[in-house]
């Protein structure tokens, strides 16, 4: 084991699968040096800040063989991309009746936190997810990150990858072994027996971090990081929520037909999962707005522990 | 440039212009079939009819090989018939059977053959563009040669996904033919309404490429275009802007009652080219094709449709089950 942060972990993951695979290549806006100085100009490539071309190039490719990883930097840039993602790489391996795969990793950083205002802050992940043919994966440790990336490159569907770029510098044990995390796993990040956390990304972190704070009182919580938002483990967050009869789903993003809308629907529509609950959900998300620049305003749209110590108390005092 | 003088076929005694003549001929016919099943509600959805412009599919899929690959758009029944794909599953697929090249998930509109390297017609003007220029970055990673055509309209060629894909195969010197099909008309907007140029062709010297005009109605001046083109790809220099003056002889769609702009005398002025008469008046003139031998060859494809049409008939409907498959590759 070493320890290493999530954003190197992701550039780890890029190295190993690179060289266990020749037909993989790299697109971004900027050719990062690691990759250059091992793979070289033909398989590393600086594209013109063009994302719709350099999408549709990667699906292409892809349909030709190559299994090409696109970073579009910030998930706000892939918007550029749309009729690329939506109508293209989520639709082509359906319409043209299964007769060709298309391997392809799109990364892209979401979430706020760095003052940087309402383009470069956004966590639009239940816009993806509302399409059918895509996979997608959120991970909020090194070791998931660069595991999870892993299966992303392998597997044989357009995945993206959404990294949270508060949790960039964050580290964390990674074993130097080859390993993967498999699509579709939750984790079960701290277990407990009152209360269900269905954490994303950084607040996976936040969780464990009320979840501390509640033990002091004697609420034991247990946090479910789904990990992978398509195809979501449901039996994970069901059993969970069987066991403690309670669930707060916390999300970076806003509430709005959002992830959080997802996984709690998960729970209720499930007959079994239903009759077990003792309270209504809570979901404990951002406001509904453009995120704003000045730090008070920023802060007070999104949720941290103290929101979700609240949430949690909600759904205990039901 | 004028639009009236022939190419003489280079070929003497060889079967190529016959061929190419067949593939001409098939995707009329085949077209005509469509638009009357269509009508007749046996085919769903929207038919867009290529009839007019076939001399540009089959000219310069002439220049190409099997494993060279192209990719289409929504009117791209031409462009699958040109790079040999098979009538009988085309057909099944406007049918909606189980049996088309997409197992009745895609439509006329979505129709593709990747054994062929045809990577598929598709549905959103330009979004093919980048898609097939990455099966040029493909090609040029694997380093055996082939290359990868774009056919696109004059409405594509207005739109980004057009000028940032071939601004990044120039750069990056892909073996890409970006072949533009101006029929004159983005559905029934005119294309001086939407372009200030004359020459979609002369956009190339933006981009650092060759920029090509040629009358797409003479199938032998698109095929030597696209042939000096494709020669240019393989070898390393990059890509060519083929730009292919034609016209489609239909409305935009085959959907009854719709409108059409454009002026009576024009469509007929025309039809007066006709890309396939030209072809045969050609062909008769260097004696390498009889009357006779004309009408058999119209006849072949004329059974060999309606054995098509017999072979979608026949074949069943996907089961409604089926909706749920193929969202995801099994890895």
């Amino acid at each position: 084991m070493r320890k290493i942060s999530y954003a190197q972990a992701g550039t780890d993951a890029l190295i190993e699968e690179m060289q266990r695979d020749a037909t993989t290549f790299h697109l971004a806006t900027s050719a990062p040096d690691e990759l250059v100085n091992e793979f070289g100009t033909d398989r590393v490539r600086a594209t013109p800040i063009a994302e719709g071309a350099f999408t549709g190039i990667a699906i292409g490719a892809a349909g030709s063989g190559y299994r090409p990883i696109v970073n579009w930097g910030m998930i706000t840039f892939s918007f550029v991309a749309m009729d690329q993602i939506v109508n293209q790489a989520a639709k082509i391996h359906y319409m043209f009746g299964g007769q060709a795969k298309f391997p392809i990793t799109f990364r892209a950083s979401v979430g706020g936190g760095r003052r940087v205002a309402a383009q470069h802050s956004q966590s639009p992940y239940s816009m993806f997810m509302n399409l059918a043919g895509l996979k997608m994966v959120l991970p909020s440790t090194p070791y998931d990150m660069k595991g999870l990336l892993k299966s992303a490159i392998r597997d044989d569907n357009p995945v993206i990858s959404f990294e949270s770029n508060r949790l960039m510098g964050v580290e964390g044990e990674v074993q130097e072994e080859d390993y993967t995390v498999p699509l579709g796993v939750a984790d079960t990040k701290r277990e407990g027996s009152d209360v269900t956390l269905v954490a994303l990304a950084w607040l996976v972190h936040e969780g464990l971090a009320a979840a501390e704070m509640l033990e002091k009182e004697g609420v034991s919580v247990e946090v479910i990081d789904p990990r992978t938002l398509v195809p979501m483990d449901e039996a994970a967050i069901r059993a969970s929520v069987q066991k403690t009869g309670r669930l707060v789903i916390a999300d970076e993003a806003g509430p709005t037909a959002g992830a959080s809308a997802e996984i709690a629907t998960v729970v209720t529509e499930d007959r079994e999962t239903f009759a077990k609950l003792k309270a209504p959900p809570k979901r404990v998300c951002a406001l509904h707005v453009p995120i704003p620049y000045s730090p008070g305003l920023e802060d007070h749209v999104f949720p941290d522990r103290d929101n979700i110590v609240a949430g949690i108390r909600e759904v205990l005092d039901t | 440039m004028t639009l009236t003088t022939e190419k003489q076929p280079r070929f003497h005694r060889d079967s190529k212009p016959l061929e190419m003549l067949r593939s001409m001929q098939t995707i009329r016919r085949f077209e005509e079939r469509a638009s009357d099943d269509y009508q007749a509600g046996a085919i769903y959805g929207v038919v867009h009819c290529y009839i007019g412009e076939e001399a540009v599919a089959v000219g310069v899929c002439a220049a190409l090989n099997k494993d060279d690959q192209i990719i289409s758009t929504h009117r791209g029944h031409g462009h699958c018939l040109a790079k040999g794909a098979d009538l009988n599953r085309m057909m099944a697929e406007l049918y909606g059977r189980q049996t088309g090249y997409c197992k009745g998930k895609g439509g006329s509109m979505h129709i593709a053959d990747f054994s062929i390297g045809m990577l598929g017609a598709n549905g959103i003007v330009a979004g093919g563009i980048p898609i097939v220029t990455g099966a040029g970055l493909a090609a040029q990673l694997e380093g055996k040669g082939r290359v990868a055509v774009s056919f696109f309209g004059d409405g594509a060629s207005n739109a980004g996904p057009f000028h940032e894909s071939i601004n990044i195969a120039a750069t990056w010197k892909l073996p890409m033919l970006y072949v533009c099909e101006n029929n004159l008309y983005s559905a029934g907007t005119t294309a001086a309404e939407t372009l200030a140029l004359s020459d979609v062709a002369a956009r190339a010297a933006g981009y650092g490429i060759p920029g090509v005009v040629v009358d797409g109605n003479d199938v032998m001046a698109v095929y030597e275009a696209a042939e000096a083109a494709v020669n240019r790809a393989r070898a390393g220099q990059g890509p060519t802007l083929i730009e292919c003056k034609t016209y489609r002889w239909r409305g935009h769609t085959e959907r009854p009652g719709q409108a059409d702009p454009r002026p009576q005398e024009e469509i007929e002025a025309w039809r007066q080219r006709d890309p396939i008469n030209r072809f045969v008046t050609n062909l008769m003139n260097q004696e390498l094709l009889t009357e006779e031998a004309w009408q058999e060859m119209d006849a072949e494809i004329l059974a060999a449709i309606e054995d098509a049409v017999k072979f979608a008939e026949e074949s069943p409907f996907p089961e409604p089950g089926a909706a749920v498959e193929d969202i995801f590759a099994e890895s």
